[in-house]
């Protein structure tokens, strides 16, 4: 965090100085290790029996906060017969169909229910003595029976006194008076079991009751300003704004269709309908009627995987013509980078905006694949446009932190030359396009023609007012005033509203989200700071801050609570949960959407109002998180038969090959991990142009253990080549005890080191850690994994031109019997 | 951000708790952004994440990375005979200096030396102390002789390659007269780098250490506050976590202007005795 978030990161020095223990948990000794109270070393890919294991001692030695696990999550729940857990079928869950390499949930749901179905989740079995077999809570301590320290200390490399002392810190610091709190950043997604990383992490808060109360939760550090705003608003194929899936070709033909498949029973998301039509009237405005399905029909709608990395993949088959960038950079920042670059040339078009000449704009002059002969300027038919871009201080706009705070800024420059904003280049193009088509009467040009597009601009370059963006995303009704909130959105076509989730950020016609009232100046919750999503609640489900009968769960930790005089929820935030929604409230069997949530039902976004501790429905690699390892690595899993998690997406290809896994890793035997340091930004667009960060860290390097560097004959400062099936780069040694190995299995275990920021261009050119990665993903947000994989490492620079390939070809060779 | 209310007479300086660095070098680029100094050119060192090595003209706040190896804790002698649980406070507490390993980060900078060498070295005037007791260069005054350079007990002041002169921390001298924090001070996020009137950063820093001392933290002390040292103390002192030499800092700095008086005596005493000699000389060649 010390790392890349270092402004964030004074909050975490200033809780310490306020008495907060601080462990931190990561292959490297890193700058955050350097103020933690413990960092633990654990081997890269290792975290889930790292989380597993703290599991395991919460639940063995009842550390658990017993009232809210029976009353706020689905421990009771009695799950299905036929669900088999890893322990029986060697790693596997039931449900698993090798020849896809996909699971089928059946057997996961509860017992005699589909989650998002039409029965009374209240009716359910549920066991709140949490003894049944089948109950969610044994089903947990069954599966995380064999996560013991020992296991751990075998698996991750972490000495069981080490394991231990954070286990104790984190239960002693939860409960009613206390809570802890989970950081984590990219690091703990980039892996083929990304998405149970995080859920382990949420079973632990659960289980501890973290979750709804201040100081707890799981905070995800995202890689960029605004990343956030780029899931909520998604820059994500499959998503539209506020989280509405993307409308699949097939499954969802008709509106009625697209809002029975995403509506639940009990919950907000009942309203699934007033959303998308709210969305559906911003976009097409009077053009959206009742009797066209307001539209639904100009949604473009799935097939299946149109993730950046399948996308790739198609290029180089020629089923993709042209291609858009705006800030990305796959020519360093992508998984295999080296196919990103060689699929590039397959384009016939390419915009790239960027506020430099970034690497992906320029791979067909100077690719490292021009220096080996495997592509030729000349050859590559791809037409590339540069735009320049504006930066943020040259635009207005928003930014959504991690906090889900909508915090605006106002330009403060002109931007210099060409360049212009996102917004500018987005609103034109439509603009102009949308008169090139204007006296077309083709129906599928209707999608265009039918768009609201008519947002004001000011000054020399015709700005659009990003002002009147925001007014929309609030969205309007009728009459045209602004909405107060999301409950005022309706699915008869009355109301407007860019994105449910962020309605309310306009309200009352004021720019919430540029409010700056000093914290010295208001409570300590800071409602009056910018504006945060949903509804300015500063916590979600904080309902579950105060007790099942209302009151707070202790003076020290009161947050929100029900005030029996007014029939209120009241607090320091505002309530997440029905106002006036008594504790002891039981919604009738007919009840629907909000007023179907019983009075403790505090997670009010989930089909049974419950925090899932064991999730029925919606993972495609299982129910609980279990620990595989890596796609790549040199150890066999001590814990399953199974290696790596089964459901992995693996994308073969002659230009993605993998590395062997398990017995020792040859020819490939050491771990090896990327990650940012605090004087680059990601792949580098904004940082190895800039001279006063670039002379910081003018050059990429690799970081090795001391024993490492003489295994291999590395010399502190002299080059090193790393290895793998994909590639070989060369980068300066970095020779460091901050890399220690480990003790895994009974084995020691190297990692490597390599910040991945560096690419061809710029003023501190260097080669890209990207280039050494197999394009191989979670499958269930098609995340690459570039935390952990293998790799081998040589003294001295790497050959030159075709020399490489033959480098990498020998190398792999040795590897086959 | 509100404006400071600086008074002219008041001595304003730094305290850098290197307790609290986490090396992230905002305080270098932002030193570096506001007063336009030249770049250090792209070396990789190989030196921990330090790449910019020293103070230097070019280098007015540099982050030192120091990576330390555990400093292990002695093994326990074992009583002969087994003891009941010890009660006494001693036991099991750590050893003095015993810790795990420690990536220690510390922002250097001007010291701002009341009793400034450099200033006192300097033929033309270009270095003069500021109604805040910070010390500045004058580039437009500056004939670039370089005296400051060697007398600068800590390497700090260094002329500039491509214009001759001497440059080095100005406390952001333009800011202050602007009531406006130092860019480092401002760009730090963790408080590391904290500016303020010196005699209050002083009794903060006393604090700090107890703090830290009381904490388990192994190590604490100031470097440069204390008046009495060979500098006469710092307008810009530091809280370190070990030896000052570990830092690379020197342990003991002295101006070397303070020996100007014994220098001149010793050679006043020589001049004179040579003298002596040589009218005894004299005396003996008259007598032959």
């Amino acid at each position: 965090m010390a790392e890349c978030h270092p402004v964030g990161f004074q909050w975490v020095v200033e809780a310490k100085a306020r008495g907060a223990k601080m462990f931190h948990v990561d292959p490297r000794f890193t700058r955050t290790s350097a103020l933690a109270d413990r960092h633990l070393s654990l081997r890269a890919g290792s975290d889930i029996a790292f989380l597993g294991g703290l599991i395991n001692y919460v639940l063995t030695h009842e550390r658990h906060f017993r009232e809210y696990v029976v009353a706020y999550t689905n421990a009771a729940q009695i799950i299905g017969d036929d669900l088999r857990l890893p322990d029986e079928l060697e790693g596997l869950f039931s449900g698993f169909d090798p020849a896809k390499g996909t699971y089928d949930p059946d057997t996961w749901q509860y017992e005699g229910v589909d989650v998002r179905g039409s029965v009374n989740m209240g009716d359910l079995p549920r066991d709140e003595s949490l003894t049944d077999p089948r109950c969610v809570f044994q089903l947990l301590k069954r599966h995380y029976a064999r996560y013991t320290p020992e296991m751990v200390e075998r698996v991750c490399g972490v000495p069981p006194a080490h394991f231990l002392e954070v286990a104790e810190a984190l239960c002693a610091n939860s409960g009613r008076e206390r809570t802890s709190a989970f950081v984590y950043s990219v690091g703990w997604t980039q892996h083929t079991v990304g998405v149970q990383y995080i859920r382990a992490a949420s079973i632990l808060q659960l289980l501890l009751g973290n979750v709804g109360r201040p100081g707890g939760g799981i905070l995800a550090l995202r890689g960029h300003a605004s990343i956030q705003g780029s899931t909520d608003i998604p820059t994500l194929y499959e998503l539209l704004p506020g989280y509405l899936p993307m409308p699949h070709a097939h499954k969802h033909k008709t509106l009625a269709d697209y809002v029975h498949a995403g509506t639940a029973r009990k919950g907000y998301w009942h309203a699934t309908g007033a959303y998308l039509v709210s969305l559906l009237k911003a976009w097409y405005g009077d053009a959206a009627t009742a009797e066209n399905d307001f539209c639904y029909g100009h949604l473009p709608r799935l097939t299946g995987d149109h993730g950046a990395y399948r996308t790739a993949l198609d290029m180089l088959e020629g089923l993709v013509k042209g291609y858009m960038l705006f800030g990305q950079n796959p020519a360093v920042g992508s998984a295999n980078s080296r196919l990103h670059r060689l699929a590039l040339g397959h384009l016939d078009w390419l915009v790239v905006r960027d506020l430099s000449e970034i690497e992906s704009a320029t791979f067909w002059r100077d690719g490292p694949e021009i220096e080996t002969g495997e592509a030729r300027t000349e050859e590559i038919p791809t037409e590339v446009f540069f735009l320049p871009a504006a930066a943020h201080t040259e635009k207005d706009g928003t930014f959504t932190n991690t906090q889900r705070l909508l915090q605006w800024h106002t330009k403060a420059v002109e931007p210099t030359g060409d360049c212009r904003s996102d917004l500018w280049f987005c609103y034109h193009l439509g603009r102009i396009i949308r008169e090139k088509l204007a006296s077309s009467s083709d129906s599928k040009d209707r999608a265009i023609l039918d768009l609201t597009w008519d947002y004001p601009t000011e000054g020399d370059h015709a700005e659009p007012e990003a002002d009147a963006v925001l007014r929309e995303i609030n969205g309007w009704d009728s009459e045209g005033s602004p909405l107060p909130g999301y409950l005022a959105l309706r699915d008869d076509g009355s109301t407007a509203c860019g994105c449910w989730i962020y309605s309310g950020c306009y309200a009352e016609g004021i720019n919430q989200t540029a409010r700056r009232k000093p914290g010295a100046e208001q409570t300590w919750v800071a409602p009056e700071w910018a504006w945060a999503w949903p509804d300015n609640r500063r916590i979600l489900y904080n309902r579950a801050s105060a007790a099942p009968d209302g009151t707070p769960w202790s003076e020290r930790k009161r947050y929100v609570w029900w005030d029996v005089e007014a029939g209120r929820w009241v607090g320091e935030d505002r309530p997440d949960f029905v106002p006036d929604r008594p504790p002891d409230h039981q919604p009738s069997a007919d009840a629907r959407g909000a007023d179907a949530l019983a009075g403790t039902d505090a997670f009010i976004m989930q089909a049974d109002g419950k925090g899932w501790l064991y999730v029925p429905d919606g993972l495609a690699d299982g129910p609980l998180p279990t620990h595989y390892e890596a796609h790549e690595s040199p150890v066999d899993n001590p814990l399953y038969r199974q290696q790596s998690n089964p459901a992995r997406e693996e994308h073969p290809h002659p230009l993605n090959p993998s590395n062997p896994s398990g017995g020792g890793g040859e020819p490939y035997p050491f771990v090896m991990t990327t990650y940012r340091i605090a004087e680059h930004h990601t792949a580098g667009g904004m940082s190895r142009w800039q001279e006063r960060l670039s002379e910081l860290a003018p050059e990429m390097f690799v970081e090795v253990h001391p024993d490492l560097a003489l295994a291999r004959g590395l010399e502190a400062g002299g080059w090193a080549t790393i290895v793998t099936s994909r590639s070989a780069i060369e980068a300066r040694v970095l020779v460091t005890e901050r890399l220690a190995p480990l003790a895994v299995d009974g084995r020691t275990i190297h990692q490597v080191g390599l910040p991945y920021h560096w690419g061809y261009g710029g003023i501190a050119p260097g080669e890209s850690a990207n280039d050494l990665f197999p394009i191989v993903l979670d499958p269930n947000v098609h995340i690459q994994e570039v935390k952990a994989a293998t790799c081998d490492v040589l003294a001295g620079r790497r050959p030159r031109g075709q020399a490489l390939r033959d480098l990498v070809e020998t190398h792999r060779r040795r590897s086959q019997p | 951000m509100k404006d400071l209310d600086l008074q002219a007479g008041t001595r304003y300086g730094f305290f850098t708790d290197t307790s609290v660095c986490i090396g992230c070098k905002a305080c270098e680029v932002a030193c570096k952004e506001w007063n336009q100094v030249p770049g250090s050119g792209f070396e990789f060192t190989a030196t921990s994440y330090d790449n910019t090595v020293s103070l230097g003209a070019n280098t007015w706040r540099h982050v030192a990375f120091i990576e330390q190896p555990a400093i292990e804790q002695p093994a326990i002698q074992q009583p002969a005979i087994q003891q009941p649980a010890c009660e006494e406070p001693a036991c099991g507490e750590s050893v003095p200096g015993a810790h795990d390993f420690r990536f220690l980060m510390s922002s250097d900078v001007c010291k701002h030396c009341t009793s400034a060498a450099c200033l006192e070295v300097c033929p033309t005037g270009a270095i003069f102390t500021t109604e805040f007791q910070t010390i500045v260069v004058q580039d437009d005054i500056c004939n670039g002789c370089g005296y400051c350079v060697t007398a600068c007990p800590f390497g700090v002041i260094e002329r500039r390659e491509t214009d001759g002169g001497a440059w080095k921390c100005t406390l952001c001298y333009d800011r202050m007269r602007g009531n406006k924090m130092p860019a480092c001070a401002q760009a730090c996020p963790t408080d590391s780098i904290q500016f303020g009137p010196l005699d209050e950063l002083r009794a903060r820093a006393e604090r700090r250490v107890e703090e830290l001392d009381s904490s388990g933290v192994v190590g604490a002390r100031l470097y440069g506050h204390d008046e009495d040292d060979g500098v006469a103390g710092f307008g810009a002192f530091f809280l370190l976590l070990d030896e000052p030499e570990v830092y690379g800092l020197p342990p003991d700095p002295v101006t070397p202007t303070r020996h100007l008086w014994s220098m001149w005596r010793t050679a006043a005493a020589a001049a004179g005795g040579l003298a002596v000699a040589l009218a005894g000389a004299f005396v003996r060649s008259g007598r032959g």
